[in-house]
């Protein structure tokens, strides 16, 4: 039992690395571009599919890795030139209608392209195997990468937005964006590079979720709704949120689906709580949001 | 008034509405009713959004909660052997209402994109509870058994009867929604939807206003969503998906937001280029996306915008 | 005099290290004119806004007819009588002139619950508001779209909806700013004209407008009143003239 709870408690924190790197980008594109972009889903799933198709293509995993990031950069870039630079200054309405377009649009790309049917891809034989954790305790070597993975972006992210230029520029761009362009700063070019890194960062997501989970058009919603939970409990625009938000949402999420059925049938009838368990697991990360924002309507960290 | 160009459009609207049976009729294309109350449907629930997307400025982006919640209210009663439509639909409309309210509650106290996240991520949660309630066919949905039943008054199982209840209940809404928009509590949203800090500063606490707006839009749209599950005779968690809030507020949106009229244009549009689209190609949401994004970027007014109308003040 | 209409105790706001609001009080007498007057950043607004309710105090005391207000909101105020003009314009812009200021009478004309009746057609609303329109001087402009009048109407506009809700106290943030020579000489005359029948708490810039209508005058110098009095008073002070008057040779 304890062995499970500890093996869900990974997987917890596996899945809050997933949202993390989904919702860091999403909430700095929203902190600094004022952009609701509810596309950054697609970018996920074109990540996931182009791994999976590069994997397929070149047979080396770490090859399909580096190409897919490059790829789903070169993809947000062109979004955002084409698509999404002119919806900046315009009002969020315009903003989710316009970028909900782009997600029929991408959805649709993809299923022409690789049909509806999901994907299952594979591992090579090194990332394949189980690893001793602690002693008696064996955890799949992926899942543990994929935490490592996430706590080294995680780590990035913090030195980036508190060390670098560019996270100072990012820092001032976010409070005061005509004092940046004051200071000479090429504005559109921090928005595409911002973009870009925002881009990066679901593209890892999804080809990291592409080994765990079904690849299928629709998958980057599926992630997108429970990121905006995350980024609504951890306050918008904060990237401490975004990860105080992560990792709990992961948590609760990951561990309502494994315990609530069992915990639940211990204090109901095993009929009732086979149909309870499922439905509140499912609802369970949308109350503790309503939670939330009941005590704190700006969310648990919030700028400004 | 009576002679502006939006009144002869609405007229002449309507005219067309009205006739459509005796046309398909004539043209023996049975078809065409169907999908004229398909559209009718769907303009109610575009109708119910744009009470308080336009006139109330708040994004909701989960307006197929309440779809859902009106079908889900038929559904259930059917499958335990209630098929009084006067229940059900007093049912949809209570219960839409009442989680409306609950929803409004938490949603309108924050503000922004905080406001479209969270009806967003509400009505997700309805969805996926929907798709894992087995007993109610869980993703798969369930055939509603009959349609619901109005002994005395008309049978629903005959076309026709049913499309002029359709019509009849979307007149009706749009003289509700009319009277609603420029009375008191009309002006008082869009007063708030103007510019918030003052209608605070002249005395109005605009979360009551916002509030009621919501429920009221939330039981309209969920008396279209009895209807639609009357219409398909079918029943599932679809009705709540993301992609139809989506798919509501672009036909808001396509038809004109902040009027009345716009949103069944809208509808009508919409479904109509879904239609002959998708008898084109199973792919018609690649070109969907693109147009969608066109429309919100050349063409915000929406196609009413086409048709002159003096200035109507306070939109 | 007699009791003051509005009581500022303790008042204090600081946002981060800055504090806007130190410790602050003040009183305004019912019937008076009073200027709260400072260089710039010295957190007048900042004060307009806690007196109307758009921001929260940190601590202190605001006491409006003998009443705690302190914690109610904007709304509540308004209703008790307190009313404010913003120095950044706001009005509703989509609106008419004349739907504007209705707007303000319909926010103290019983409920707003009402679901049926055309508001734009109740004489009730409509009447005093055009009355109100007619006082300030914009009876003829009164179908335009608010966002089609000229700047100084759009202030205009402003002050006829706080005078709209019938106020015990209308608080206004810098009235003539923005405005040219012509325009803030009919402003000033048309609040003279409102002397001793209205209580008027004023935050201005514009030294010939402060002098024109204040009975008081408070100097406020980062977050506090470092003096306060008649005008000729306040012009010899020599403290207000070492902190502030140094710069401005106005006084």
């Amino acid at each position: 039992m304890i062995l499970l709870v500890l093996e869900q408690t990974l997987n917890g924190l596996q899945y809050g690395v997933m949202l993390l790197l989904m919702a860091a980008g999403l909430t700095l594109v929203f902190g600094i571009m004022n952009l609701v972009n509810l596309a950054h889903g697609s970018l996920y799933m074109v990540g996931a599919y182009l791994a999976t198709g590069f994997y397929q293509w070149t047979g080396s995993f770490l090859a399909s890795v580096a190409l897919a990031l490059a790829a789903t950069l070169v993809v947000g870039i062109v979004v955002e030139v084409v698509a999404l630079r002119t919806l900046y200054e315009r009002d969020h309405l315009d903003q989710v209608l316009a970028t909900f377009g782009l997600i029929l649009f991408f959805n649709e790309l993809i299923a022409i392209v690789w049909g509806r049917a999901a994907l299952y891809s594979s591992l090579p034989g090194w990332l394949s195997g189980h690893m001793q954790v602690l002693p008696g305790v064996r955890y799949p070597v992926y899942r543990a990468l994929v935490i490592l993975v996430g706590l080294v972006v995680a780590a990035l992210l913090y030195l980036m937005v508190t060390r670098t230029r560019l996270g100072m520029l990012i820092r001032a761009g976010a409070s005061n964006r005509t004092m940046v362009a004051a200071l000479g700063v090429n504005i559109r070019l921090l928005y595409t590079v911002v973009f870009g890194v925002g881009a990066a960062l679901a593209g890892l997501a999804g080809l990291i979720a592409g080994p765990i989970y079904a690849v299928q058009p629709g998958m980057g919603e599926q992630i997108l709704i429970q990121v905006f939970v995350v980024i609504v409990i951890g306050g918008i625009g904060s990237i401490r949120g975004a990860v105080v938000g992560a990792v709990i949402v992961g948590m609760v999420d990951t561990l309502g689906r494994a315990f609530l059925k069992p915990v639940l049938s211990i204090v109901l009838s095993p009929s009732a709580a086979d149909t309870a368990g499922p439905a509140l697991a499912s609802m369970l990360i949308y109350m503790l949001m309503a939670a939330v924002l009941a005590v704190r309507p700006q969310g648990l960290f919030p700028v400004r | 008034m009576a002679r502006s160009p939006r009144a002869l459009t609405l007229a002449a609207g309507v005219l067309m509405l009205a006739l459509v049976p005796v046309a398909a009729e004539l043209l023996d294309q049975p078809f065409y009713v169907d999908l004229f109350r398909r559209i009718m449907i769907f303009a109610i629930a575009a109708l119910s959004l744009d009470l308080i997307l336009g006139y109330g400025g708040m994004v909701s982006f989960g307006h197929a909660a309440y779809l859902g919640i009106g079908a889900y209210a038929v559904g259930v009663l059917t499958h335990h052997g209630i098929a009084n439509g006067y229940l059900q639909w007093s049912l949809a409309i209570l219960g839409s209402a009442l989680v409306a309210l609950a929803i409004g509650a938490v949603s309108i106290r924050t503000s922004g994109v905080y406001f479209i996240m969270i009806t967003l991520a509400f009505t997700q949660m309805l969805y996926y509870l929907g798709i894992s309630i087995e007993e109610y066919g869980g993703d798969d949905g369930m055939r509603l058994a009959v349609r619901s039943q109005f002994p005395g008054l008309l049978d629903l199982r005959n076309a026709t009867a049913f499309y002029y209840l359709v019509l009849g209940i979307l007149l009706l809404f749009l003289l509700l929604g009319q009277r609603l928009v420029d009375a008191r509590f009309g002006m008082v949203i869009r007063a708030a939807r103007s510019n918030e800090p003052r209608a605070r500063a002249i005395g109005f606490s605009p979360y009551r206003y916002k509030l009621t707006a919501f429920v009221i839009s939330g039981a309209m749209c969920g008396l279209a969503g009895a209807l639609l599950v009357n219409q398909t005779e079918y029943l599932t968690p679809e009705f709540m998906h993301w992609t139809r809030s989506g798919e509501i507020m672009f036909m808001v949106i396509l038809g004109g937001i902040g009027t009345l009229m716009g949103p069944v244009l809208g509808a009508a549009v919409f479904l109509l280029l879904e239609d002959v689209l998708s008898a084109w190609t199973v792919h018609w949401q690649i070109i969907l996306g693109p147009f969608l994004v066109l429309v919100v970027l050349f063409a915000k007014k929406g196609l009413i915008g086409l048709v002159p109308d003096e200035a109507a003040p306070g939109g | 005099m007699g009791e003051p209409l509005l009581e500022v105790r303790g008042l204090t706001k600081s946002f981060g290290g800055l504090i806007a609001t130190d410790r602050m009080d003040l009183d305004v007498t019912e019937g008076e004119t009073h200027a709260v007057i400072g260089p710039n950043g010295a957190g007048k607004t900042t004060l307009l806004s806690q007196l109307s309710g758009d921001l929260r105090p940190d601590a202190g005391l605001i006491r409006f007819v003998g009443e705690d207000i302190t914690h109610l909101g904007a709304p509540a105020r308004s209703m008790r009588g307190l009313a404010r003009s913003f120095q950044i314009t706001s009005i509703f812009k989509d609106f008419t002139a004349l739907d504007n200021v209705a707007l303000a009478v319909q926010a103290h004309a019983g409920s707003s619950f009402r679901f049926w009746r055309p508001a734009r057609r109740e004489r009730a609303l409509r009447e005093p508001a055009l009355e109100v329109l007619r006082t300030v001087g914009l009876a003829e402009r009164s179908e335009l779209m608010a966002a089609n009048l000229a700047h100084g109407e759009q202030r205009q506009l402003e002050i006829a909806m706080a005078l709209a809700t019938r106020p015990r106290m209308l608080l206004l943030d810098e009235p003539v700013a923005g405005m040219g020579l012509d325009e803030s000489q009919r402003m000033i005359r048309f609040l003279q004209s409102l002397k001793g029948r209205q209580t008027i708490l004023l935050v201005e810039h514009d030294m010939d407008a402060v002098f024109a209508l204040a009975d008081r005058i408070s100097v406020m110098v980062y977050g506090r009143i470092i003096a306060s009095g008649r005008p000729e008073e306040v012009r010899v002070n020599p403290e207000v003239r070492q902190a502030y008057l140094g710069e401005d040779t106005l006084l």
